[in-house]
């Protein structure tokens, strides 16, 4: 079973590796990033404590809310959704992208208090 | 009621600044406790007058803050009327948007609540649900990032104005779960609920109001839920695309073994440990309806909170309330993922608006649509001249499969024919549309555009009686009294009193403080003396009473009052009894065969205090209560330590002063012991003593050993 698991992961890094477009990769790697942060944010509050909560929660829903932001902009920017998304264009995506990352980090700010 | 406040929170806001609101804390309400405004507050309604009146002030045009706010209503409405037909357009078409808004314009349902002087949460906060669901629809079908920002920000409009921000808040994961349950799951629609969640949660919580609810309580735990799965999902979708059919079974049963017992288990171990609170009273009230009665009175006493009948749902809606199933099921035939939204909101607002008279306003603008829908489509078939093509093969097709049934309109032999009956039947339609109007024109200009404070009786030959006794009252005790005086009433009045009167309440209209209100409740019901302990320790100076006994008017305290004693047998469960209330017959009333309890209490002495030597006309006996048509059995009421201030003109609303406690008698030192147990045993009537004299000849009796000394 880990057999199979192990190869199905292999297999799935290579094709990955070599079909996706460099672009893709670049968000990827960004949302690897934005990912690790969130998750040491998570251990940070585990280990020290909640307070003050609303700077911990202000702190990794900005987390959340890139990653989630970078995957929107990686779905309407690959070619192959082109089909889904009939009245956005990369350049409409990626200006969407960048007026939610502004108000977010507008409430952000106000929240970490 | 709740404008008073509302106006009274508007006018802080635009005399003292943004940031005093937000920090106001209230001494002169819920005396003595205090109440912290900022925080107890939805702040939608008094920013957006506050905005409003400073804009137009920074042009010079000077307004002042009370214009704003009574006509801030009607212009909401019509920027409701512009987002339903917005989501309508969305939804079916430009036609069928225009009806929509005709039909929200007029209405009843929601001009309740949005006309002028009408400065409640909903006025703004009807428009914020619309635009939000419009911006929604607009998401879901594009796909766009803009327009789910767009929505978040509307929702957070809506947050800050009203609390039924949770109705959209669990409507849309409904929504987006359904459309998983139908396959009809996309990229599209997983961008915008993505987006919305996160968005939207952070939005949220920026009003103090709110603070962290969104992730602690249970009415809101039901999108962080389907926030979790719409990942899960979407993520397993991704690798199904790159994976053969033999890895893919590996790895999804892999991943579902694990993933979703442990995302089961940790909620319900959230939920034990207290961490995610239970669904509060007010909205659990909205599953079990009995739950309300039983366990918090106060809830269940609202009169909006019962509910509807058919009568309401008929006077609220007229005709929109049959042709609304018609559109109902035009959406079902024609699915589609934003119609699918909508059927959800049509039939989650049914059930609610059942379950709450409140709640018929959240009702309204689907009926609004969906019916429009109806209209829209039956006019597109029955108006044109040319039945589409399509249709022809459709109808011919089933003409063969249903041999025995006879359609309307199959195939061109029937132009003719078909002519006649279309326009007979846009006839009738356009008939039934005049009929409503017609309704709506007059139940607005009957039921509600009459102001609440100022009451109209018509007499027998139909000229109108003004009773303006709540203005009077209220005037009386802002000339009358001093401006740090405290007033004790019941709740209803809370806020009536704080903005007209200026005066400082022990309870009002945000009922925050059960415990308080019960405190209340039972000294309005206890007996004079205990009550007379109750207002000494609260500090109150004057007690209110509505009292409709000579006019006939029903909503007065006496009617109220076994919602008072139910809710302060809640707190104190073995001193009011709401069985000691009622007669040994199990009734409640106030005439000679009243139990001695209710005889006795101090709403009762109150307001029928003097009642018995009233006789109101030569038909009945002095001390007939026109409300409960019983002559009242006990005529000679006589106070100890109140006394009576003010009865308006028709004693609507009468005033008592809570007097000094009696001065203190000189004590001899023999009797000089603290018995503090024995209070009530000496209050008594000036006059009288409480031993009788014991006369014996020879001996000179002195009177003030007798007297066991005085509190």
């Amino acid at each position: 079973m880990s057999n199979s698991v192990f190869s199905v992961l292999s297999r799935f890094v290579e094709e990955y590796r070599s079909s996706t477009p460099n672009k893709l990769k670049m968000i990827d790697a960004y949302m690897l990033y934005i990912l690790l942060t969130g998750v040491f944010q998570f251990l940070y509050c585990v280990l020290v404590g909640t307070f003050p909560f609303n700077s911990f929660l202000s702190g990794f829903i900005s987390c959340v809310g890139c990653f989630i932001l970078a995957v929107c902009l990686r779905i309407q920017i690959n070619p192959q959704n082109k089909g889904d998304f009939l009245t956005v264009s990369p350049e409409r995506a990626f200006a969407d992208f960048l007026f939610a990352h502004t108000v977010l980090h507008l409430v952000v700010v106000n929240f970490v208090g | 009621c709740v404008n008073r406040f509302n106006y009274r929170s508007t006018h802080h806001l635009s005399t003292n600044g943004f940031y005093e609101f937000l920090n106001w804390f209230d001494e002169r309400a819920w005396y003595p406790l205090g109440r912290i405004v900022g925080g107890t507050v939805y702040p939608g309604l008094m920013v957006t007058a506050g905005l409003i009146h400073y804009l137009l002030n920074l042009v010079h045009l000077s307004v002042h803050i009370r214009d704003v706010c009574v006509f801030l209503a009607p212009v909401f409405s019509g920027l409701t009327v512009m987002s339903t037909f917005l989501l309508t357009r969305e939804l079916w078409s430009r036609a069928a948007g225009l009806l929509s808004a005709c039909f929200m314009a007029v209405v009843p349902g929601y001009i309740s609540r949005s006309v002028a002087g009408s400065f409640d949460n909903e006025a703004v906060a009807i428009f914020a649900l619309q635009f939000t669901f419009f911006l929604w629809v607009k998401a879901v079908k594009t796909g766009s990032v803009f327009w789910t920002v767009g929505c978040c920000l509307s929702y957070f409009y809506m947050v800050s104005a009203w609390g039924g921000y949770v109705f959209i808040i669990n409507l849309i994961p409904l929504h987006v779960f359904v459309l998983l349950l139908m396959r009809r799951f996309s990229k599209r629609v997983y961008i915008a609920y993505s987006t919305f969640y996160v968005i939207g949660l952070i939005l949220s919580m920026q009003i103090p109001f709110v603070g962290f609810q969104p992730i602690r309580t249970s009415e809101h735990m039901a999108a962080a839920g389907v926030f979790v799965l719409v990942q899960i999902y979407s993520f397993l979708q991704a690798l199904r695309e790159r994976l053969t059919r033999q890895e893919r079974q590996t790895v999804f049963s892999v991943a579902l073994c694990a993933a979703a017992p442990l995302l089961c288990v940790c909620v319900v171990y959230l939920n034990c440990i207290g961490w995610i609170a239970p669904w509060s009273g007010r909205f659990y009230s909205l599953w079990d309806t009995g739950y309300a009665k039983v366990h918090i009175p106060i809830i269940a006493s609202v009169s909006e909170h019962q509910p509807t009948t058919w009568v309401s749902f008929f006077f609220d809606l007229h005709v929109l309330v049959c042709t609304f199933p018609a559109g109902l099921w035009f959406c079902i035939r024609n699915i589609s993922d934003e119609r699918v939204f909508v059927v959800l909101y049509a039939v989650s607002a049914v059930y609610f608006a059942g379950v709450m008279v409140r709640l018929m306003l959240t009702l309204t603008p689907v009926v609004c649509v969906l019916s429009a829908v109806a209209f829209s489509s039956v006019f597109e078939r029955y108006l044109s001249d040319d039945p589409p093509a399509e249709d022809d093969r459709k109808n011919s097709g089933s003409v063969y499969e249903k041999a025995g049934k006879v359609r309307k309109h199959v195939g061109v032999c029937e132009e003719g024919l078909g002519s006649n009956i279309k326009s007979l039947v846009s006839v009738l339609l356009l008939l039934l549309l005049l009929m409503f109007t017609v309704h709506c024109t007059w139940v607005t200009s009957n039921a509600y555009s009459s102001p609440s404070v100022v009451l109209a009786s018509y007499n027998h030959d139909g000229s109108r009686n003004i009773l303006d006794d709540f203005r009077e009252a209220y005037s009386w005790l802002r000339l009358n009294t001093g401006p740090h005086t405290r007033i004790m009433s019941w709740w209803d009045y809370g806020y009536q009193i704080a903005g007209m009167a200026n005066r400082t309440t022990l309870v009002d209209n945000n009922t925050w403080n059960n415990s308080h209100i019960a405190l209340v409740g039972k000294a309005m019901a206890s007996n004079e003396s205990a009550a007379y302990d109750i207002m000494r320790l609260l500090g109150v100076d004057y007690v209110l009473i509505v009292f409709g006994g000579v006019i006939g008017y029903v909503g007065d305290d006496i009617n109220k009052f076994l919602w008072m004693v139910r809710i302060a047998e809640g707190e104190h469960p073995g001193d009011v009894r709401e069985r000691d209330f009622l007669s040994p017959q199990g009734e409640f009333r106030v005439d000679r065969s009243a139990s001695p309890a209710l005889l006795h209490s101090l709403l009762y002495k109150m307001s029928y205090y003097r009642f018995g030597e009233v006789q109101l006309d030569f038909r009945a006996p002095p001390g007939f209560d026109r409300t409960r048509n019983a002559e009242i059995g006990n005529k000679d009421v006589r106070l100890e330590q109140l006394e009576e201030a003010f009865s308006s003109e028709h004693w609507l609303v009468r005033i008592y002063r809570v007097k000094d406690p009696q001065n203190r008698l000189e004590r001899n030192t023999h009797t000089h012991t603290h018995t503090p147990s024995s209070r009530k045993a000496t209050r008594r009537k000036r006059g009288f003593i409480k031993n009788k004299l014991v006369l014996k000849k020879g001996r000179r009796v002195n009177r003030k050993q007798k007297r066991t000394g005085l509190d």
